[in-house]
């Protein structure tokens, strides 16, 4: 039973549900109190409200001291008061007293024109910062493979905290020390290299400022591309298509496959391919596995591993690698499509091309930033070489087309390069949460019932609930699978199967919220989490318009299994495909 | 026949232990071990002349009492019935011996509810407890009275919080109390932080049974079955006396299954504290209980609605809770009776700073600061001008001579732009400069902000900077304007009552003492001649000999002379240590 208030913000009479915020109702009018700890992905359940930084002051009637507009809740009768000249004043006061502990370089900051703080400043008119004093002494500075962190900057709002332990369930980031030293750093003064991180990047992605961000590629790259003795060949995820375009003023959800082909190829790569390529390669690996595990488990092998766990998110895979290096049958040793596609591209396209490998760079651009990390893994390489030289986030690749003066709008749309450039529909919805158990079905079916999949779209393991089951069946087996997005909710599935009580066959694992449309490399959604979904359904409109839905049948999928590997789970497509995991508990 | 020794802390700093065992000795020696008794006991309060012992029944007081003094004690008073006249308390009014507490100005004005066992019963053992009517009052509350009966009478006493805030302990069990939950949980806050303050160590020490009949009462009035006791672990002797005293509550079917074999059961765990001023806060304190870093949250909710677990929880305080027996016992109208309008019976103090009798005092609500400090305290030391009391610990107010004569109560002190707090009172005479304690105060506060919320974390700590600037002459009358802006900010945008409260020092000592703000700023002076790069060191000449002793004793090679001709002293070299001054036989030497 919900009740309605009515209450009174400024000159608006405003009716909401009871318990909803000060914040949102005013929102609800057109009344926009800004903020700067607060985060609420509504549909997410992504939610911090500390109430610590104290920019939504509002005067309450009643209430002595002003209130926080995020956590106060609307009571009928209510008269609220969001812009006095005492709530203004101390708004800027409250902003003052941040940037005075903060290293203000917003010239040469990486986060400039996207920093919330920023526009903060510009927005309660702080002309100069009257409080001279001293700065924090913590340790500050660290540059992982992925992340880095410059505590100089952090306003410590604790959005990454409230990620990283209560959404993610890694934590590996908390806060320490008291007062004016407080800081947000993993624990006991370790790095982040050393800390349980999973580099899933949801701390970068929900940081209102420049403390946390991306390890950036674009100097390394500039570099290769202007080298004449190197081939500097590209991989795009499925997930940047669909949220490149927000860089450059396109609404959320507008597909820009064609102009990011276009672009890359004007900043000079030899050969622009796909990354759903891969993701069809893996689909094909990974259905092979499933059925083979099931078939097994039919014929009575105990010994068998189910549910069969997926194995492309790398964060997820060193979130297992940490927390449940206690199950390693579980996930899919197939290797994640960043991955696959370097071995292919690095050991089989290379000679085919007649380049020679230390010549060869493999560049990817990724929505991620555990990407950065996953290609430097010593397993995945040769002699030193890694199958993917390093990867790029969706911003970087923004910030490399901005440079290079191009004027991403009027780019006209090309396609990708053949043959690693082909793909299908089942590769591209790879880029949101459910997709790839989605791509894995379309294959497993026919696999396995010999029949034509009609019906190729699987509605319940689509949207953006935190856990998704449904049941589908496979020629009158019953087969029982799992979508976790988030590490947290994954976390819960992993339990039941440590415990022995899951119920599933197959289990797909996303690190990020949304799947790779929400990861850490992407376009920042400043809190508005209407934006994952609108790129969630860009991804199943391009899967829609595809001339092929099927993973196995995309024909360059299909010849280089004809040419090189023979058939899914081959020694060769072992070798080449698949890989294994580490116990990094200790 | 029964002699009292004084065994809170600061008494057993001062071998009040060995006082116990050698008069024992003494005792046992005389063959009078059966008919008296040497018993530790918790603090009396008149910390200033510990240790202290009392014979009981003539009320004979001796201080300042020293291991050596025992067997004069037995083989005089006791055996001789003569009275040591060298240990009586010597009235510092007149010179005169007083014998008898009740005559003693430090006791006169006082009034211990709170207090009532402290000094008077053996904490450690639960018989004399219940002979001052110990679990009485938790015997009426189950076997005559609804918890409803309960609530009503602690509301009608009209007791409120003593931790600080001063909430209506009444309506805070009511509000529990309606909060439908499976578990409840009564919590007392026993996480001492105030500087100085004392009180709640002295009846957990001096009284500990109090308490948990107390948390036994507010359990049955609010309807739940498990208290948590929050304890600094800096408090070990406090924490041995409870534990002792739960064991043999539950060993005497007092607290436990079925208590009075009645229906109600309770019991009580001891949770320990860091240390850390911001978990005295009562979200704080509940996130600190759950293992969580110790941080507040945003009121509402209130503990009341969703505390300890998300489970409705009463937060009481040590004092608080050492009234409640007594309220029920003597009944609320008799609570009611004593005190001002507002707030209703006793409250104790810790009296420190620059004052004579420092020391722990209860005084019914409505004393005068006067009293307090003139009687009570009996005034400030070596004959100084009183400047300023700052009550409320160290998010308090300094008050003035001008505020001596208002009655001390919640309201009143927040209207003179004070506070309670949890009953600190610091007396602060001429030699104390106010802009440097309004530093003191806030620099404490910056050392325990828990750093969550934006105005306390860097606030407090621009404050500080703005108050080291002028007290190093280098402010200027901005700052002083910058320092009123921020201190208004903070105060309105603070998370936590911490927070709010915590410019208070700066903000009341601007509007008392604005001129020796002034002093710092606009004339580079220090009236109180406490901070160092304001002061002037000087060689009056006319009566200066020449005899070179200053010049040889300066560290910094500042004063400059020949002998027997005026030395002068070059101010840019003086480090202001004053060893001049201290070494000058003339009295030559001035600083302005």
């Amino acid at each position: 039973m919900e009740q309605n208030v009515t209450l009174r913000i400024d000159k608006h009479t405003v009716r909401v549900p009871a318990g909803t915020t000060v914040l949102d109702a005013a929102r609800s009018v057109g009344i926009d109190i800004p903020t700067l700890c607060h985060i609420d992905l509504k549909e997410l359940c992504i939610r911090s409200a500390p109430a610590s930084c104290r920019v939504c002051v509002v005067e309450i009637e009643g209430f002595k001291k002003l209130m926080p507009a995020c956590v106060t809740k609307c009571t009928e009768g209510m008269t609220v008061r969001t812009s006095t000249v005492r709530v203004l004043n101390a708004r800027r006061t409250v902003v003052e007293l941040i940037l005075s502990d903060h290293a203000n370089e917003c010239l040469v900051c990486p986060k400039s024109g996207s920093c919330d703080l920023q526009s903060l400043a510009v927005r309660v008119n702080v002309r100069r910062i009257p409080y001279a004093g001293g700065a924090f002494s913590a340790q500050k500075h660290e540059m992982s493979p992925s992340i880095v962190r410059d505590m100089n900057k952090c306003v410590y709002c604790r959005r990454c905290e409230t990620m990283c332990n209560e959404i993610q369930t890694v934590g590996a980031l908390a806060a320490v020390n008291r007062g004016f030293e407080s800081t947000v750093a993993p624990e006991g003064g370790r790095n982040l290299s050393d800390s349980e991180c999973t580099y899933c990047g949801q701390c970068v992605a929900v940081c209102p400022v420049g403390a946390l961000t991306e390890a950036d590629h674009t100097e390394r790259l500039l570099a290769d591309l202007a080298d004449p003795h190197k081939t500097v060949i590209v991989q795009t995820a499925p997930a940047v298509r669909a949220a490149l375009g927000e860089e450059f003023g396109f609404e959320p959800g507008t597909s820009v496959t064609g102009r990011m082909a276009a672009a890359l190829r004007q900043l000079g790569f030899a050969k622009v391919f796909d990354t759903d390529f891969a993701a069809d390669l893996t689909v094909v690996e990974e259905s092979a596995e499933l059925l083979d595990r099931l078939v097994r488990f039919l014929g009575g092998d105990r010994s068998v591993c189910l549910p069969i766990l997926t194995s492309c998110c790398p964060a997820w895979v060193n979130f297992f690698e940490h927390q449940f290096p206690d199950l390693p049958g579980f996930p899919s040793t197939a290797r994640s499509p960043q991955q696959m596609f370097g071995s292919v591209a690095k050991n089989l396209w290379a000679r085919q091309e007649g380049i020679r490998r230390e010549e060869l760079v493999v560049v990817s651009v990724m929505p991620c930033l555990a990407k950065k990390y996953e290609c430097m893994r010593p397993e995945f390489g040769l002699g030193g070489d890694p199958d993917v030289n390093y990867s790029l986030t969706t911003r970087e690749l923004a910030r490399l087309i901005r440079r290079a003066n191009i004027d991403f709008v009027r780019l006209p749309d090309e396609e990708f390069d053949a043959p690693l450039g082909a793909s299908t529909g089942a590769g591209v919805i790879f880029g949101a949460s459910g997709g790839v158990m989605e791509a894995a079905l379309r294959t497993a079916y026919e696999l396995r019932t010999g029949r034509e999949l009609q019906r190729v779209e699987f509605e319940t393991v689509r949207g953006l609930e935190g856990l998704k089951r449904a049941t589908v069946d496979l020629d009158g087996f019953r087969l029982k699978i799992g979508v976790a997005h988030g590490l947290g909710n994954a976390r819960r599935l992993l339990e039941e199967i440590r415990s022995g009580r899951s119920e599933y066959h197959a289990i797909e694992i996303m690190a990020c919220p949304g799947g790779c449309i929400g990861g850490g490399g992407q376009p920042f959604h400043h809190g508005r989490g209407e934006v994952l979904r609108a790129r969630m359904e860009a991804l199943y409109r391009e899967d829609r318009a595809k001339a092929v839905r099927k993973s196995h049948r995309n024909p360059s999928v299909v010849r280089l299994y004809g040419e090189w590997l023979g058939k899914p789970l081959s020694e060769r497509a072992r070798r080449l495909l698949h890989t294994r995991y580490f116990n990094r508990s200790e | 026949m029964q002699i009292l020794v004084c065994s809170g802390t600061g008494c057993n700093a001062s071998s009040s232990r060995t006082i116990v065992e050698r008069l024992r000795e003494a005792l046992r020696a005389a063959g009078l071990e059966r008919d008296v008794e040497a018993i530790a006991t918790g603090c009396f309060g008149f910390c200033e002349k510990g240790p202290v012992v009392k014979i009981i029944p003539d009320n004979t007081f001796y201080v300042q009492v020293a291991p050596e003094d025992a067997a004069e004690i037995v083989a005089e008073h006791i055996v001789g019935s003569r009275r040591v006249e060298r240990l009586l308390y010597r009235d510092p009014k007149d010179g005169r011996r007083v014998s008898d507490s009740k005559h003693m100005d430090f006791y006169k004005k006082q009034l211990r509810v709170a207090l009532r066992n402290c000094g008077f019963i053996d904490p450690e053992n639960i018989d004399e407890y219940i002979a001052r009517d110990g679990y009485a009052a938790l015997a009426r509350c189950l076997t005559e009275r609804t918890p409803d009966d309960v609530i009503g009478e602690i509301e009608r006493s009209g007791l409120r919080g003593r931790g600080g805030g001063g909430f209506p302990t009444g309506l805070k069990w009511k509000l529990t109390s309606r909060s439908r939950a499976g578990r409840k949980y009564v919590v007392c806050n026993a996480d001492e932080g105030d500087p100085g303050a004392f009180m709640d160590r002295s009846i957990m020490e001096g009284d500990p049974h109090s308490i948990i009949e107390a948390m036994e009462i507010c359990g049955y009035g609010i309807g739940a079955d498990v208290g948590l006791v929050y304890i600094r672990a800096e408090y070990p002797l406090a924490v041995r006396r409870l534990r002792t005293a739960i064991a043999q509550a539950e060993a005497c079917g007092l607290l436990g299954e079925r208590v009075f074999g009645t229906e109600f059961s309770f019991r009580i765990e001891i949770r320990y504290g860091a240390g850390a001023f911001v978990c005295g806060e009562e979200t704080a304190l509940i996130r600190s209980m759950e293992g969580r870093r110790g941080e507040p949250t945003m009121k509402p909710p209130f503990p009341a609605e969703a505390g300890y677990l998300e489970c409705p929880t009463n937060v009481n305080n040590v004092e608080t809770l050492a009234s409640v027996p007594v309220i029920i016992t003597r009944g609320a109208e008799w609570f009611a009776s004593i005190g001002t309008e507002r707030s209703k019976g006793t409250k104790v103090f810790a009296l420190a700073g620059k004052i004579n009798n420092v020391g722990l005092i209860e005084v019914p609500m409505g004393t005068t600061l006067r009293e307090v400090i003139y009687e009570i305290g009996g005034g400030i030391k070596n004959g100084k001008r009183f400047k300023a009391v700052q009550t409320g610990g160290p998010s308090g107010g300094c008050l003035t001579e001008k505020h001596l004569d208002t009655p001390i109560d919640f309201d009143n002190l927040v209207a003179a732009g004070s506070m309670m707090g949890s009953g600190g009172m610091i007396v602060m005479d001429e030699d104390d400069c106010m802009v440097a304690v309004a530093k003191f105060y806030l620099d404490f506060i910056v050392e325990e902000s828990c750093g969550k919320c934006t105005p306390c974390r860097v606030g407090n700590k621009r404050l500080s900077e703005i108050l080291e600037k002028i007290t190093a002459g280098k402010a200027s009358m901005d700052d002083l304007e910058q320092l009123r802006i921020l201190s208004g900010v903070i105060k309105d945008t603070a998370l936590c009552g911490l927070g709010q409260t915590s410019p208070n020092p700066v903000i009341s000592t601007l509007e008392h003492f604005y001129d020796e703000y002034v002093a710092h700023v606009a004339d580079k002076c220090c009236p109180a001649k406490r901070c160092k790069p304001l002061l002037t060191y000087y060689i009056n000449p006319e009566i200066c000999v020449g005899c070179t002793v200053c010049s040889r004793n300066c560290p910094a090679d500042a004063v400059v002379g020949e002998r027997k001709k005026p030395h002068v002293i070059n101010p840019a070299l003086c480090v202001r240590c004053g060893t001049c001054i201290e070494k000058c036989r003339f009295k030559a030497i001035g600083v302005k």
